[in-house]
């Protein structure tokens, strides 16, 4: 679900695009889920888009 | 509002004009001014002087046939027929004289020489015919009887609903007219001439016939010849309450027509508390519907009846126990200790409600009242997740507002029409109706649509285009119409500069060759020359409107593609006034209210995030609650914290779940994994398998409201009957809500619409009394707009400037593949409505009892499956068993079926994927594999059928 979010933003700069994804998680997701991802992210869970992890660091 | 007595609305003899140019003109005596072109009728009607009349009625146009109405009129020689003539300045007319009175009796005893003479014995409904020839005054018949060819047509009880006798018919057309005018269906015809005369349903019976059963004939009717079966059991009824139906979007205005007998006495019809509600008839004072309905609307309401209504509250310890009929006070006390209880053990956000989109605004709003300040999460979501939340997310970025922008009835004024994923004979009929009318009248229409819907051709419609694009393929193709329209130099510069923001930015962005028709066209599958030329015909129209549906929405770039024609509107100038916009065709009655109403998790009242300080300072002085600045968890966020072991309560209101969400197995283990699941419905519905506690809902005919439908209209719901099991759903909702040590507590409905309004600036001047005496009103309605707004964003847009959002095209993860070679896409049909725990369980059922797949013949053929052929359909997260149709309406590679009943259980095999924005489930994309079914016979079918109460019908 993260990664599909990622990919909508992908076309714009990084700087814009992680801030917007950001944006998105802190609009959209119950607090657990930004946390589940933050855990994964850390565990260095492969299938996390770069883009998404960058995010999450914003978070 | 009931009135005491039954009157039936007022009849006005021919349709009203617009236009503000007027005439004066004095009838019998009386001066008054009417808009240019209004009937002489029409005029006398408005100035209360009915002139008798047979062939003409208020939702028609003249046809001057029965020659009843004469008048004369000075200075004009002979009596023209008043339907047909139109006033013009400083007519006289006189509709009563000696030789008037002489000539409307020789047309009445004409009309009655050929007419079943027993009045008496016929009496079945209000006959126009049997009243006139009392005003008319016919002593006699001095014309030998004569019996015309219609008087040995045969009675056609065929249709559930209605019963046509052709001997009671005096061929005045008005249901040929209605089947046309009103429906735009063209069913009916008067076939022979003469005496020999007689209407016909196309030479077979109305069931077998083209007909859809909307009843605009049988309301048209001024004799007994078409009448509502109900009323030939019942009788007349004897008073009116005005409601609002329960089913689509729409929203049509009823007149639910009753007969009250004294408290006890019981009775055959629809029973409660001594009244019996005889039939609903559309309202012509309807905002939304104008006096048309479809067969949901005016005869599905006996579910309300149906003996598998659930009237006590249940409880069991385990899922797998028997329910134990309690007490309310037992059941809401069992809710309560069981919430408390969970949150004690798992946390404040381990439990949550779900409100319902068939539940009225005041229902809905207690739910997430009860859930923000009783509770104290965000944890409240909505069926809205699953149809229409990329409507809410897109609208409200592109334009500051989660709603469409016009009023139904601002498709007249429209000179193009792109309907993009939406088939609105079947799932918004009423409104089709109106399309349909416009589309008669020249508009051109673009269909874009992988399935060939019925408004691609039917009787007088034909599109212009029908672009059949791939599933998934939506941004592609909204992309590729801006991009025409943008490099063409057809858009609008000034509006974009003017309105807009982000202009240079998206201008570049869509102008990139890799939008074009061409660069698309391996993707959407539209021939480039025709999505060229179609975008060139919406982009260059006075006015172009987009309409659409779940086509739309229900796609994992499903948000993507609302912003994406929200570009195409502004980019071409088609927003802020009549004729225009970007419309959502929302699936259910209330979808609009209960998302108004805050029931997404990031959302309060009036579309207002959760993390605004402001906005949670209204409600926290008002619940006297701190309430929660996070968002919480939506629908299948909830399913998956379920499984991980952190969600563990859920209160559900009038939604089932477990039928109407992907992936069912998905669903049904995270439902498995809660320790209290409650559920209020009407019926034990698929969730109820897995609930712990029932608490039995009211149907629309009981509640006391409000619903939105899709144009934003307000629309009031009155019951007929008192609450059947004894409580309103918002009481349900308060008494929860106390017990938990929440004192939410309102004296009646009216009180809790007075809150919504001092709360929510987008409702401030709603209340049930306005509404009462409004009729009708269109949020916004505020200060500046008393009675509403029809039309948004006129002259701004409500964030200020439109936001033009660079769309790209992402495709979902879903594909075809070798193992599942074909797309499934889903959809409903007319006579059904949605899970169908309502439909199913009334004669509608006599039209569409199973689910069908239609497949196209190629891939047919390749799997030598026939029609009628029992198939298994399977993707990659589970299989069901149904019949096929091989039609050529499926474009090669795409399959179709509706999910309307539960013994197919087309979400077996849908998948979690959703929209990227709001999770709302990709329905409409499917990878699936189809195959005749060897592993399950017939008898396994029929036994799984019997398990779901659904009746065996044979071979369709
Ligand atoms: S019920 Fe509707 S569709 Fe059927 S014949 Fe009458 S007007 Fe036409
Ligand atoms: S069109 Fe929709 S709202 Fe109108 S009668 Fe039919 S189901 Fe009801
Ligand atoms: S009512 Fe005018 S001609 Fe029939």
């Amino acid at each position: 679900m993260g990664n599909d979010i990622a990919r909508q933003f992908a076309h714009l700069p990084y700087d814009q695009a992680t801030a917007a994804i950001a944006r998105h998680l802190r609009m959209f997701w119950d607090p657990r889920m930004r946390e589940a991802l933050r855990g994964a992210v850390a565990a260095g869970d492969d299938d996390v888009d770069p883009l998404l992890r960058a995010a999450a660091a914003n978070l | 509002m009931a009135v005491e007595t039954y009157v039936p609305e007022p009849d006005l003899g021919t349709p009203t004009v617009g236009g503000t140019e007027t005439v004066r003109v004095t009838v019998d005596g009386r001066t008054g001014e009417v808009p240019a072109g209004t009937s002489v009728m029409r005029a006398a009607s408005e100035a209360g002087i009915n002139i008798p009349k047979l062939c003409a009625t208020d939702s028609l146009k003249a046809f001057g046939s029965c020659r009843i109405c004469l008048v004369e009129v000075d200075g004009v020689h002979g009596t023209p027929a008043s339907c047909t003539t139109p006033c013009t300045d400083d007519m006289v007319v006189t509709t009563q004289s000696t030789e008037l009175a002489r000539l409307r009796r020789g047309v009445m005893e004409l009309y009655l020489t050929d007419h079943p003479a027993d009045c008496a014995g016929c009496a079945r409904g209000n006959c126009e015919m049997q009243a006139l020839a009392t005003t008319v005054g016919v002593a006699e018949i001095r014309y030998p009887r004569r019996e015309p060819a219609r008087q040995h047509a045969s009675y056609d009880e065929s249709n559930p609903y209605f019963a046509y006798d052709p001997a009671s018919c005096i061929v005045c057309s008005r249901c040929v007219r209605a089947c046309g005018e009103t429906q735009g269906t063209f069913a009916l015809t008067v076939a022979g001439r003469g005496l020999g005369s007689v209407v016909s349903p196309g030479g077979t019976d109305f069931f077998s016939s083209e007909c859809v059963s909307c009843g605009a004939c049988v309301q048209a009717c001024p004799t007994s010849a078409l009448t509502e079966k109900s009323v030939v059991e019942l009788g007349m009824p004897t008073r009116v309450v005005d409601t609002t139906c329960a089913y689509c979007g729409v929203g049509c205005s009823f007149r639910a027509e009753v007969q009250s007998e004294p408290a006890g006495s019981g009775g055959t019809g629809s029973v409660g508390d001594g009244i019996r509600l005889v039939r609903m008839v559309p309202s012509k004072a309807g905002g939304a519907n104008e006096g048309h309905s479809c067969v949901k609307g005016r005869f599905a309401y006996g579910y309300a009846h149906h003996p598998e209504r659930q009237m006590h509250p249940m409880v069991r310890d385990s899922i797998d126990d028997e329910w134990r009929v309690v007490s309310w006070k037992e059941a809401i006390a069992k809710v309560a200790s069981g919430f408390k209880a969970i949150q004690a053990e798992y946390g404040i956000g381990a439990i949550g409600g779900i409100s319902s989109s068939r539940c009225t605004n005041e229902e809905v709003y207690v739910v997430q009242q009860l859930v923000r300040a009783g509770f104290g999460n965000n944890n409240v979501d909505t069926c809205a997740r699953v149809c229409h939340s990329p409507t809410g997310y897109g609208l409200k970025q592109a334009f500051g507002t989660s709603a469409g922008t016009q009023d139904f009835a601002s498709v007249a004024d429209a000179d193009v029409i792109l309907l993009i994923g939406a088939n609105p004979t079947d799932a918004h009929p009423v409104f089709a109706s109106r399309m349909k009318r416009r589309l008669r009248a020249g508009a051109r229409l673009i269909v874009a649509d992988p399935r060939r819907i019925d408004l691609v051709r039917s009787p007088h419609v034909q599109a212009a285009y029908h672009l059949q694009l791939q599933p998934s393929s939506n941004v592609a193709f909204v992309n590729a119409m801006a991009h025409v329209a943008v490099t063409e130099g057809r858009y609008d510069e000034a509006f974009l500069r003017e309105r807009c923001e982000n202009v240079d930015g998206y201008l570049a962005f869509i102008s990139d060759p890799q939008h074009s028709p061409e660069s698309v066209e391996p993707i959407t599958g539209i021939p480039a020359a025709a999505l060229r030329e179609a975008a060139l015909l919406y982009a260059t129209a006075r006015n172009a409107a987009i309409y659409y549906g779940l086509g739309v929405t229900e796609h994992s770039q499903g948000s993507t593609m609302v912003m994406g024609m929200a570009n195409l509107a502004m980019v071409t100038g088609n927003i802020g006034r009549r004729g225009v916009g970007v419309n959502p065709l929302r699936g259910q009655n209330n979808v609009q209210g209960s998302c108004d109403m805050g029931s997404f998790p990031h959302e309060l009242p009036g579309y207002r995030h959760v993390s605004s300080n402001d906005v949670r300072a209204i409600y926290e002085q008002r619940w006297g609650r701190v309430l929660d600045p996070e968002p919480g968890l939506r629908i299948p966020n909830m399913f998956d914290a379920a499984l991980a072991g952190t969600f563990k309560g859920l209160y559900v209101q009038g939604e089932d779940l477990a039928q109407s969400d992907p992936n069912t197995q998905h669903v049904e283990a995270a439902l498995r994994a809660m320790d209290l699941v409650v559920v209020q419905d009407l019926f034990l519905n698929e969730t109820a398998r897995f609930a712990h506690v029932f608490l039995p809902g009211t149907s629309f005919l009981e509640k006391d409201g409000t619903f939105t439908n899709a144009e934003r209209r307000i629309n009031r719901v009155r019951p007929v009957f008192p609450p059947r099991q004894g409580k309103d759903e918002w009481q349900i909702t308060c008494e929860i809500a106390q017990a938990i040590g929440f004192p939410m507590r309102y004296g009646n409905a009216a009180e809790i619409m007075d809150e919504i309004a001092a709360t929510t600036p987008t409702f401030a001047g709603v209340s049930f009394a306005a509404l009462d005496a409004e009729g009708s009103m269109q949020w916004p309605v505020t200060a500046a707009a008393p009675y509403g707004t029809p039309t948004m964003h006129v002259g701004g847009f409500v964030r200020g400037k439109g936001l033009l959002v660079e769309t790209v095209h992402v495709p979902t993860t879903e594909r075809s593949n070798r193992r599942f070679p074909l797309i499934l896409t889903t959809g409903r049909i007319l006579t059904q409505y949605n899970v169908g725990s309502q439909t199913r369980r009334t004669d509608n059922n006599a039209w569409h009892l199973e689910d069908i797949l239609e497949i196209h013949p190629a891939d047919a053929e390749m799997r030598g499956i026939s029609t009628g052929d029992l198939v298994e359909l399977s993707s990659r997260v589970g299989s069901t068993t149904l019949r096929a149709k091989v039609t050529s309406r499926m474009p090669p590679g795409v399959v179709y079926t509706t999910f309307h009943h539960p013994v197919t259980g087309a979400n077996v095999v849908t998948t979690e994927n959703s929209d990227w924005a709001t999770n709302c489930p990709e329905y409409k994309v499917t990878a699936v594999q189809v195959g005749v079914a060897n592993a399950r016979g017939e008898t396994d079918l029929e036994a799984e059928r019997r398990r779901h109460g659904v009746e065996y019908a044979g071979t369709p």
